[in-house]
Formats: C-alpha cells, sequence, structure tokens
C-alpha cells in the first residue's frame, strides 16, 4: 500500500481541497471505464460541495449520475455493481446522513471479503464529507470516523491538505478494499500550493507535518491545522512541539506514530469527535502499550466532549482549539522531568 | 385485511377545486370548504408567505444560519395546520416552519434551530408539534408510533406527517407506510411533491404513475391533489384525517407543488433549472388564486385585506425583533439535556468548559 500512484500531473499550482478531489475522481475515471461515480445530487449540481463538479459533462451520465433518495439503496447497489467488476465511488452527501446505509456498510461492504474467503472483493469507496468547523445545523457536522473505525474489513482514510486529499483518494479508487474516505468539509475551500505530481505515501502511513522535540501532538482530519497552529503558539512560548498527521485511521501506521511519541516522550491526541470510546482512546491506548517505557508523562487528549454536535453558535464549545490542546499539553507533567 | 384495489386507487387527476385562474373547478368530486375556513386559509397563505419572505430575508443578511423556504408551497403549509384538531399531531420537515408557526408555535421559539441556537426551539407536547425533521423520512414512523399510541391510549388523536417527493424514495418511508396499514394506525401522510430533491428532479427519483399510487403495495388509499390549491386540500386532507379518526386507517396524500426558491439560501438552482421553469408556476400561485375566488364571490373586500396583510406585517415586524435577539442557551445546556441523570464524565466535561469560557473571558 506504500506505492507511489503517479498522477500525470506535474507541476506546482494553488487548489483547494475540493479541486483536489474532483481532479483525482476525473484522473481516476478518465484511466479507468470501470470507475463510476454516483449518489445525491452529483450530477447537474456537482454534488453540494461541487466535489463532482463538471464530471457527468464530461464523462456522461453513466458514468458519474445521481440516484434516488436513498442512501441504503446507494451503498447497496454499489456492493452488487463492486462484485460484477465495477469501480463505485459513491458520494453521502453529509456525515449524518450516511447512517441510512449503516447496515449495508457494516453488514456488507465490511464483510464480504471474509464471508467468501476472498473470493469476492469490493473495491468501492465510499465518500463522507464530515467533522464540524462550518457553523452547520444539525445532522452536518457529525465525527462519524469511529463507526466505520470499529468496523473490521473497512478502510478509514481522511487527509488534511488538498495534496493528500488527491494521493488518497487516487489510492483509494486503486485499492482492492472497500474504503470510508472522510472529507473535512472545513477544509473543502482551503487554497494551497500543491503538486500533484510528487510522490506522497499511500494509505497505511502517518507523516510527521512539523518537527519537534517537546512533545508530539497526533491528529488527523479537521484538526491537523489545530495542531498545527498550536505548535506554532507553543513555539512563541518556548516549547517545541511535534506534529504527525495519521491520513489513515484504518490501516493504522504504529510505526511513524510511536516513532514519533518515542523522539519526545510526551503526547497529546487531537480530535472533533466526542472522545468517549473514540478513535483518540484507540491512539492512546495503542501508544501507551507500545511506548510506556519512553513516555514521561500519560498521553492526553484534546476532543470534542461527549455531547451531541451543537448547534452553531454553540459549536467552539465543542471543538478542540488552541488552547484546549496547549491545556492538555501544560498536563504532561513538564516538573517531574 | 385486503382490500379493493379501486378504493386504493388515487383519482385520474389531481383533484383540483378552484383553478390557477380563482375559478370554482365545475363538476368536482368533492365539495368546497366553507367560506369561513376559506377566509381563514386566505389569512394563513398570507402569513406563511409573508414567514417565507422575512425569513428569506433575515437568511440573506446572515441573521439565520440557514433558511430552507416554502414559498410557492403555502396552501400545503397552511392545509397541513388547519385541519388538526388540538389533539393532532404535526411532524414537520425542515421545509415546515411556516406550518409549524400557524400551527401556534411561537415565531421565535420556531426559528430559534435556524438562528443556530439549538436544535429544537419549542416544546413538542405543548404544541403538538414534533421536532422538525432533516433526516429525510425518519419522522413519518414517529407519527405512525404516536398515532398508534394514541389508538391503544383511546385518545381521538390523528397524526399528521409531512414529507417531500425526494423523501419517499427513502427505506423509512416504506416502513411507515406499511406499519400504519398493518397496525391501521391513524395517520395521515402529507407529500408536498414539489418536483426537486435539491437537484433531482422527480423523474429521477421515481417512475410509478404518481407518488400517491405508491400506498397501494401497502393497502394505503392514496389521493393526489393539486398542492397549490389550498380549498383542495384541505377537503382531501380534512376527509383523510376524518376517516383515521374513525378508525378505518391511515391515508397517502401527494399534493403537486413547485419549490419556487432554491433549496435553501445556500443552494445554486440556476446549475439544475430554467428561470422559465420558475416562471411558469408563478401562474399557479396558491395565494392570487384563493384570493380572486374570494373577491368573485364577495367575500374579501380592500378592508379585509388590507387587516390580513397588517397582521403579516406584525408578525414579520416580531420576526425582525426576536430574531435579532441572542436566544443562545448558556454552554452549561450542552451537558444538560444529554441524559435524565448527566453522566460523572459529563459532569467532569462540564467544568472543564465551565473553566475554558472563564478564561477566555479573562482575554
Ligand atoms: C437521510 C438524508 N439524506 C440526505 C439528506 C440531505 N438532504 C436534505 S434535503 C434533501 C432533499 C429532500 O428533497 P425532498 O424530500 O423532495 O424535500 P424538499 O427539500 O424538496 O422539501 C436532501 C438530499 C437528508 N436530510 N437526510
Ligand atoms: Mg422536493
Amino acid at each position: 500500500m506504500t506505492s507511489t500512484a503517479t498522477t500525470g500531473t506535474v507541476g506546482h499550482e494553488k487548489l483547494t481541497m475540493a479541486q483536489a478531489l474532483n481532479r483525482a475522481l476525473r484522473e481516476s475515471m478518465a484511466e479507468d471505464d470501470s470507475v463510476v461515480v454516483f449518489g445525491e445530487d452529483v450530477g447537474a449540481l456537482g454534488g453540494v460541495f461541487r466535489i463532482t463538479d463538471g464530471l457527468t459533462a464530461e464523462f456522461g451520465d453513466t458514468r458519474c449520475f445521481d440516484t434516488p433518495l436513498a442512501e441504503s439503496g446507494i451503498v447497496g447497489m454499489a456492493v452488487g455493481m463492486a462484485m460484477n467488476g465495477m469501480r463505485p465511488v459513491v458520494e453521502m452527501q453529509f456525515d449524518a446522513f450516511a447512517y441510512p446505509a449503516f447496515e449495508q456498510i457494516t453488514s456488507h461492504v465490511a464483510k464480504m471479503r471474509n464471508r467468501t474467503r476472498s473470493k469476492v472483493s469490493l473495491p468501492m469507496v465510499i465518500r463522507i464529507p464530515y467533522a464540524g468547523g462550518i457553523g452547520g445545523v444539525e445532522h452536518h457536522c457529525d465525527s462519524s470516523e469511529a463507526y466505520y473505525a470499529h468496523t473490521p474489513g473497512l478502510h478509514v482514510v481522511t487527509p488534511a491538505n488538498a495534496a493528500d486529499a488527491h494521493r488518497l483518494l487516487r489510492a483509494a479508487i486503486a485499492s482492492p478494499d472497500p474504503v470510508v474516505f472522510m472529507e473535512p468539509k472545513k477544509l473543502y475551500w482551503t487554497k494551497e500550493e500543491v503538486d500533484l505530481g510528487a510522490e506522497l505515501p499511500g494509505i497505511g502511513r502517518a507523516m510527521v507535518r512539523r518537527e519537534g522535540t517537546d512533545a508530539t501532538l497526533i491528529a488527523y482530519g479537521p484538526s491537523v491545522p489545530v495542531a498545527l497552529e498550536a505548535a506554532e503558539v507553543a513555539a512563541q512560548e518556548g516549547r517545541s512541539l511535534q506534529v504527525v498527521d495519521l491520513r489513515s485511521i484504518v490501516p493504522f501506521d504504529d510505526e511513524t506514530v510511536c516513532a514519533a511519541v518515542r523522539s519526545t516522550g510526551r503526547a497529546v491526541v487531537v480530535a472533533e469527535a466526542p472522545g468517549f470510546a473514540s478513535v483518540a482512546s484507540e491512539i492512546v491506548a495503542r501508544v501507551t502499550e507500545r511506548c510506556f517505557h519512553s513516555l514521561a508523562a500519560p498521553v492526553r487528549r484534546a476532543v470534542g466532549f461527549d455531547i451531541p454536535f451543537p448547534s452553531p453558535k454553540l459549536e467552539h464549545v465543542q471543538l478542540p482549539g488552541v488552547d484546549r490542546v496547549l491545556d492538555a499539553v501544560d498536563d504532561l507533567q513538564w516538573d517531574l522531568s | 385485511m385486503t382490500r379493493d384495489l379501486d378504493l386504493l386507487l388515487p383519482s385520474p387527476h389531481p383533484v383540483e377545486l378552484i383553478d390557477p385562474t380563482g375559478q370554482t373547478v365545475a363538476e368536482a368530486a368533492h365539495e368546497l370548504p366553507d367560506d369561513a375556513a376559506l377566509l381563514r386559509a386566505f389569512a394563513g397563505l398570507t402569513t406563511a408567505r409573508r414567514i417565507n419572505d422575512q425569513a428569506g430575508a433575515l437568511a440573506r443578511q446572515g441573521r439565520l444560519a440557514v433558511y430552507p423556504s416554502s414559498h410557492g408551497q403555502e396552501a400545503c403549509q397552511v392545509a397541513a395546520a388547519q385541519v388538526l384538531t388540538d389533539d393532532d399531531w404535526l411532524f414537520p420537515t425542515y421545509r415546515d416552519t411556516a406550518a409549524v408557526v400557524i400551527r401556534g408555535v411561537d415565531v421565535a421559539e420556531a426559528f430559534l434551530p435556524l438562528q443556530g441556537a439549538w436544535h429544537s426551539g419549542y416544546d413538542p407536547h405543548r404544541y403538538k408539534v414534533a421536532p422538525q425533521a432533516t433526516p429525510l423520512a425518519t419522522q413519518l414512523l414517529h407519527a405512525v408510533g404516536v398515532a398508534h399510541a394514541a389508538r391503544l391510549r383511546g385518545e381521538p388523536t390523528v397524526a399528521l406527517a409531512l414529507c417531500g417527493d425526494g423523501a419517499t424514495s427513502e427505506g423509512d418511508f416504506h416502513e411507515a407506510l406499511n406499519f400504519a396499514a398493518v397496525f391501521r394506525a391513524p395517520v395521515v401522510f402529507l407529500v408536498q411533491n414539489n418536483q426537486y430533491a435539491i437537484s433531482v428532479p422527480l423523474a429521477r427519483q421515481s417512475v410509478a404513475p404518481s407518488l400517491a399510487h405508491k400506498g397501494i403495495g401497502y393497502g394505503v388509499p392514496g389521493e393526489r391533489v393539486d398542492g397549490n390549491d389550498v380549498a383542495a386540500l384541505l377537503t382531501v386532507l380534512g376527509t383523510a384525517m376524518a376517516r383515521a379518526r374513525a378508525g378505518e386507517g391511515p391515508q397517502l396524500v401527494e399534493a403537486h407543488t413547485y419549490r419556487m426558491q432554491p433549496h435553501t439560501n445556500a443552494d445554486d438552482s440556476r446549475r439544475y433549472r430554467q428561470d422559465d421553469e420558475v416562471a411558469g408556476w408563478v401562474q399557479r400561485d396558491p395565494l392570487t388564486r384563493l384570493e380572486t375566488w374570494l373577491r368573485q364571490h364577495d367575500l374579501l373586500d380592500d378592508a379585509q385585506l388590507a387587516a390580513v396583510t397588517a397582521d403579516a406585517d406584525q408578525l414579520a415586524a416580531r420576526m425582525r425583533t426576536e430574531l435579532a435577539r441572542d436566544a443562545t442557551p448558556e454552554p452549561a445546556e450542552l451537558f444538560a439535556h444529554v441524559y435524565a441523570t448527566p453522566t460523572p464524565q459529563l459532569v467532569e466535561q462540564a467544568a472543564v468548559v465551565a473553566d475554558e469560557l472563564s478564561r477566555e473571558d479573562e482575554h
């Protein structure tokens, strides 16, 4: 899974994450006729976030099309199409609107390989815009990654920048296994200088985004920019924080994460999701199990509270910001070292 | 219990009692509602239109997080509220705020979620209005449950459940119809077929002869009605409610209408439909149709119209002042309403938030 896809696009350009995702879909569709994109409003509208913008115009409506409004139907039909030689890439309109598809995802998408002893694999991608930070009303801001990460058989991937969005979506579409591709919607419009031809690690690899020596912040998706900002603030206060971006929740890159934590001896996990029984809990457990003797303090979490995601005017209370991250860093028993 | 197919089939054409030009439809199969009901409906239509206009303006000014307008669908909004007795329950969607207000919910309470302050702003038991539902078609099963419980408890309640054309594709829509039929629950389903689910036109949603025909497979009688003719809606929905109340089981009503505005203020409808299609529906406007009819029958004069308009203006003024206020609950409430008794962890977390916020205030 660590091989690097060649994208055919070389050179630096300014792209948003939304545009980078669109580019990845376009390239995969151009390369491989079996790649089909479908979901709600992905055709003429180009998706409510415009990720599929122009795909129907370019590839025709057998390659990118709107379905009746039923998420279980969308994912269930994708299962069948994947069984019969296609590579469906389906869009769930928002995190909380994927729940009607939960049965298909957990009972079939995740288990087909296992049930059939690898006679049937499901090369399909379920794209889910997720998490908060956009002032969305209820059911539009869930951090639902733990449900999928907890389900054996699903790869769960989440980019935090445009280049990774492109690289990881290309890899997800090429993967022989189903991938739940979680897109942090608050980062869709962030414009970045990217080189889509650059070689980047594929699914299953984390990356160190910022070097640091005092403690390691472990983040993914929407929390990566928060961790980077916290590291910047900490640097001004004389503390050197390293930032690791998971990129892939499943498979989990124990090697990169643990090497990072061992190098600093302290760690904080940053995530938007409620902390209880979460991906953050899993990271803390893994790091503690593997790095216990290198740790100068218990691994802390700066995460969402165990409450339903609040309305726009209260979402700042829920989302871990720089202050909550630095509070957790402050708790890393500095006086004992 | 099996049913005669003819009793389940909708009429060959949508029921219409007042045509788009405001004339009484000759030889209609149903009677017109009485004058008082139509005058009340006219006041309701005026109010609903004003709510849509005012909320649209507030959304543009950034005072609302979002507004899904029911402009063009006001006849459905008004009829849905007007056919209810005090015992009945309404199960609205995100698009049905006008119906919620006309049902009697205070406008400030109704708009709290759209202000971005809390997920629901009113006491559902007080008004017998369920929280407006966003996950499509999910509320329809709740309506069946409320109706079934009412029957078990010997209450005269009928539940009226609303959804859109797109929502009829969701599994929950089909489960709700089947459950309602099997349990003979006193529930009426009103599908506001406004021709679009965001960008997806009805033709992509279903190839059934009509959405009202979807009842047949479940043994639920279906009827279709001109959704911009409030007279027809009042009659058809009123009959369905009476049947349900009399123990004759559920009914499915499809109202043909049109979403005159984008899906919400955040949507760009030019990407998927032509302006002239929208313009065509102006001719079918629910307000002008009833106004013409009332004037022709000497039931409405300029003075009465002015009075109705003044009431609507007053409501709009209240919306402007109420929705300018920040009604956001205290952050502590985020932890108070997760369980009857907050878990020890939530108590701890509430303290963390209080500390975070107090330090923010110091800055
Ligand atoms: C389960 C679910 N999937 C997707 C959505 C996103 N969504 C919100 S409204 C809408 C279109 C609904 O169309 P329709 O039922 O016709 O109602 P209308 O908006 O036209 O009133 C969609 C896809 C949702 N709210 N719930
Ligand atoms: Mg619709």
